[in-house]
C-alpha cells in the first residue's frame, strides 16, 4: 500500500534501488518545479492575496472535517473542481497528483469498512456471505470524501501560491517568525540535500554492473544516509557561519508586500461562511 | 514517496486530513503545545545563533530519510522515519523540532499527512517517537565504548520501539473515533474502525516491517557513525553545543566570580589576618610572620621564592647546598601553585 501525497500518482519507476531512488529524488523536484511555473499563470486563485488563500484553506478544511452529510462534502468537491479550472490547473493533474493518491490509499482503508461496519445490511456477498451495511457504506463513503476533498483543496493551494508566499502569508497571520525562517530554510536544504543524495545514488548507478543484492542495498542506503548526516552537519556548520558573517544574532526579520483588495476579502467572507453554514446546519 | 519492483509493505503512519475529528486533532494540538515550547526553549539556551541552521538542515535530512526505501528481508521494502538516529545524535528535543518541522513541510508541500492532523502526527512521530528513541538508546547504550557494538544493537532497538509507540499512538488515536464520533443511526464520521481492529491492523506492519526498516537504517546508521563520525555519538551535546560550549564556560566563569565577589564580605568574619594582607606590624614579630605565611609544601617552591624575595620571611628549614636548584620553569610555578601557597 502506498501512502498519499501529491508524488505517489506520479508514473512509477521500475529498476535496481539506486535507479528508484534518482527517480523518487527528480519527481520531487519536478513538483516543486511545476508547482513553481503553474502559480505564475494568471489564474483566479493565482491572483488572490496569499494570506486570504491559506485562511481560507483552513476553513475549507474545517468546513470539511464538520461537515456530517455526504452532500456538502459533494459540493466542496464540486467548489474544488470549479477552483481549480478557474485557476487554469487541469483535472488530470488534480486525479494524478491529490485523487488516485487519494483513492489508492484511503479507498483501501475504508473498504473493509463496508464489510465490518454493523448496521442495516443491504447486500451479501455470495460465496464470501459477506455482509454490506448502509452505515459501513456511509462511513467509508465519509473517510474517502473527507481525504478527497481536503487533498484537493491542499493542492490548490500548493500550486497557485509559490512556497516563500505561503511562508510569508503564514508570518502575517501571526506564526513566530522564527518558525517561518526554519520552514524556508528546511523548504531550501531538502532541495539541496536532494540533489546531494541524488548524486551519490547516480554515482554509485554507475559503478553498478548488476543489481544490487538485498543485503548490499541495504548497506548501500545506510551508508549513504551516513554520508549525508556527515555532510548535513558540515552544511549546517557553513550556514550558520555563514549567517553570522552576514550579521544574524539570532532574531530574524521578513518583509511584507501583501495588498489585500476587495476581491480578496469577498473570497475570505465565502470561504469563512462554510463552516459557519455547516455547523448552522447541524445545530 | 516511492515504490518500485518490490512490494511496499512498510506502511508510515502519516494520518492524511479527514481521518480524525476536529475535537481530537485540537486535542492533540494542546498535548503537543508545550512540549515543542519546552523543546524551543531548550534548544534555543544551547544552540542560539546555531540553531536555525541546524534545525532546519537536520529537518531536510529527516524529510529525505523519510523518503529513503530500504529494502527488507523477504522481498519487501519499507520507509523509516528517522526519528531514532535524530534523536540520538542530536537529543531528544532538538528532534522534535526537527522532525515537526520536516513533517510540516511534508503535510504543505507534499501532501503527505494531514494539515489538520499535523498536532497529531508531531505527536505520534516527533514527540513520543523522539522521546522514546533516545530514552531507549540511553538505556541500553549506557556505559558502552562508542565504537562497541551494544551501540548498535541499542540504536536498532531505539528505532524500533520509537517507531511501534508512534504506531500504537496512532492507532488508539484512530480507534476511539467511531467509539466518539458517530451519527445517530451509528454510522463513524472519521476513522471507522474501534481499537480492537485500528491496533491490530497498525501494529502489524509496524512490528513486522516498518519497524524492521527503521531499526535496520537506525542499526546501519550508528554503524556507519562508528567508523567515519564517532564524535557524533558522543551525545547530543557534542553536536548541538559545539558553537556555544566557549561562550557557556565563559558565562560559567563569569558566575563563578559573581559568586565571589557576593560571598566576600564573609572574609570580615574570619578570625586572625587574611593570608597576604599584612601590614608592617606583622612582620614585627617572627613568631606571627611564621604563623601568617604559612609552611611552604614543597622544597622547590620554597627555593623560588626566597630566590624572588630574599628578604622573604619564609617560614621552615633554609634550602640544603645539596638540593638541586629549581629550574626556569619552577618559579613562576612556584609562585603561582595554590597548594604551594596554603597557609600550613
Amino acid at each position: 500500500m502506498s501512502e498519499q501525497s501529491f508524488l505517489a500518482g506520479k508514473h512509477r519507476h521500475h529498476g535496481n534501488i539506486a535507479e528508484r531512488m534518482v527517480h523518487g529524488l527528480q519527481q520531487v523536484m519536478e513538483h516543486a518545479l511545476d508547482a513553481e511555473a503553474i502559480s505564475a499563470t494568471p489564474g483566479l486563485l493565482q491572483q488572490l492575496d496569499p494570506r486570504i488563500k491559506l485562511l481560507s484553506l483552513l476553513a475549507v478544511l474545517a468546513a470539511t472535517l464538520l461537515a456530517s452529510q455526504l452532500t456538502t462534502l459533494l459540493l466542496l468537491f464540486v467548489l474544488a473542481v470549479v477552483l481549480a479550472l478557474a485557476s487554469q490547473i487541469s483535472l488530470s493533474r488534480l486525479y494524478r497528483q491529490a485523487w488516485l493518491s487519494v483513492l489508492l490509499f484511503s479507498g483501501m482503508l475504508a473498504l473493509p469498512a463496508i464489510f465490518m461496519v454493523p448496521g442495516e445490511r443491504l447486500l451479501t456477498l455470495p460465496l464470501l456471505h459477506w455482509h454490506i451495511t448502509r452505515q459501513g457504506l456511509s462511513s467509508a463513503a465519509f473517510l474517502l470524501g473527507r481525504a478527497e476533498v481536503s487533498a484537493s483543496f491542499a493542492l490548490l493551494l500548493m500550486l497557485t501560491t509559490p512556497w516563500m508566499h505561503v511562508l510569508k502569508a503564514m508570518r502575517s497571520l501571526g506564526v513566530p517568525v522564527l518558525l517561518v525562517a526554519l520552514l524556508g530554510m528546511t523548504h531550501r536544504y531538502v532541495f539541496v540535500l536532494l540533489q546531494t543524495a541524488s548524486q551519490m545514488f547516480e554515482a554509485r548507478r554507475s559503478r553498478l554492473l548488476a543489481p544490487p543484492s538485498g543485503r548490499m542495498a541495504r548497506q548501500l542506503v545506510a551508508s549513504t544516509s551516513g554520508v549525508l548526516l556527515g555532510k548535513a552537519l558540515q552544511l549546517s556548520n557553513e550556514v550558520h557561519m555563514a549567517m553570522v558573517s552576514r550579521g544574524y544574532r539570532g532574531e530574524v526579520y521578513l518583509l511584507h508586500n501583501f495588498h489585500t483588495r476587495k476581491r480578496d476579502w469577498c473570497a475570505l467572507l465565502l470561504a469563512l461562511a462554510l463552516p459557519l453554514v455547516i455547523v448552522w446546519n447541524h445545530a | 514517496m516511492f515504490s518500485g519492483d518490490r512490494p511496499e509493505k512498510g506502511k508510515r503512519m502519516h494520518i492524511p486530513d479527514g481521518y480524525l475529528s476536529p475535537s481530537t486533532c485540537a486535542v492533540t494540538l494542546a498535548i503537543a503545545l508545550p512540549f515543542w515550547l519546552l523543546a524551543y526553549q531548550r534548544a534555543k539556551r544551547l544552540l542560539h545563533t546555531r540553531l536555525v541552521p541546524l534545525f532546519a538542515v537536520f529537518s531536510a535530512f529527516s524529510f529525505v530519510i523519510m523518503m529513503f526505501n530500504l529494502p527488507l528481508p523477504g522481498g519487501t521494502s519499507g520507509h523509516a522515519v528517522g526519528m531514532g538516529i535524530v534523536s540520538i545524535v542530536l537529543g531528544p528535543w532538538a528532534s522534535i523540532i526537527a522532525i515537526s518541522l520536516a513533517l510540516l513541510i511534508q503535510a504543505l508541500f507534499f501532501g503527505d499527512g494531514g494539515i489538520s492532523s499535523f498536532a497529531a502526527n508531531s505527536l505520534n512521530m516527533a514527540i513520543v517517537g523522539s522521546l522514546v528513541a533516545w530514552g531507549s538508546y540511553r538505556l541500553l547504550a549506557a556505559g558502552a565504548p562508542l565504537a562497541s557494538r551494544r551501540r548498535v544493537v541499542a540504536a536498532g532497538v531505539a528505532g524500533y520501539l520509537a517507531i511501534n509507540a508512534s504506531a500504537l499512538l496512532a492507532a488508539i488515536e484512530f480507534g476511539v473515533q467511531p467509539m466518539l464520533f458517530h451519527d445517530a443511526s451509528g454510522t463513524p464520521l472519521y476513522a471507522p474502525y474501534p481499537l480492537s481492529v485500528a491496533i491490530p491492523a497498525m501494529m502489524i506492519g509496524h512490528l513486522s516491517f516498518a519497524g524492521l526498516a527503521e531499526m535496520l537504517l537506525s542499526a546501519g546508521l550508528v554503524a556507519y557513525l562508528q567508523r567515519a563520525h564517532p564524535a557524533l555519538l558522543a551525545g547530543s551535546a557534542n553536536i548541538t553545543t559545539a558553537g556555544s560550549r566557549q561562550g557557556s564556560s565563559v558565562r560559567q566563569l563569569w558566575y563563578g566570580l559573581a559568586g565571589l565577589m557576593i560571598l566576600s564580605p564573609l572574609g570580615l568574619l574570619a578570625a586572625g589576618t587574611a593570608w597576604g594582607e599584612w601590614g608592617a606590624e606583622d612582620f614585627a614579630n617572627p613568631a606571627a610572620v611564621r604563623k601568617s605565611s604559612g609552611h611552604l609544601a614543597c622544597m622547590p617552591c620554597r627555593i623560588a621564592l626566597r630566590r624572588a624575595c630574599p628578604d622573604w620571611p619564609v617560614c621552615g628549614p633554609p634550602p640544603s647546598p645539596t638540593m638541586p636548584r629549581p629550574s626556569f620553569t619552577a618559579r613562576p610555578l612556584a609562585m603561582c601553585c595554590p597548594p604551594c601557597l596554603v597557609p600550613g
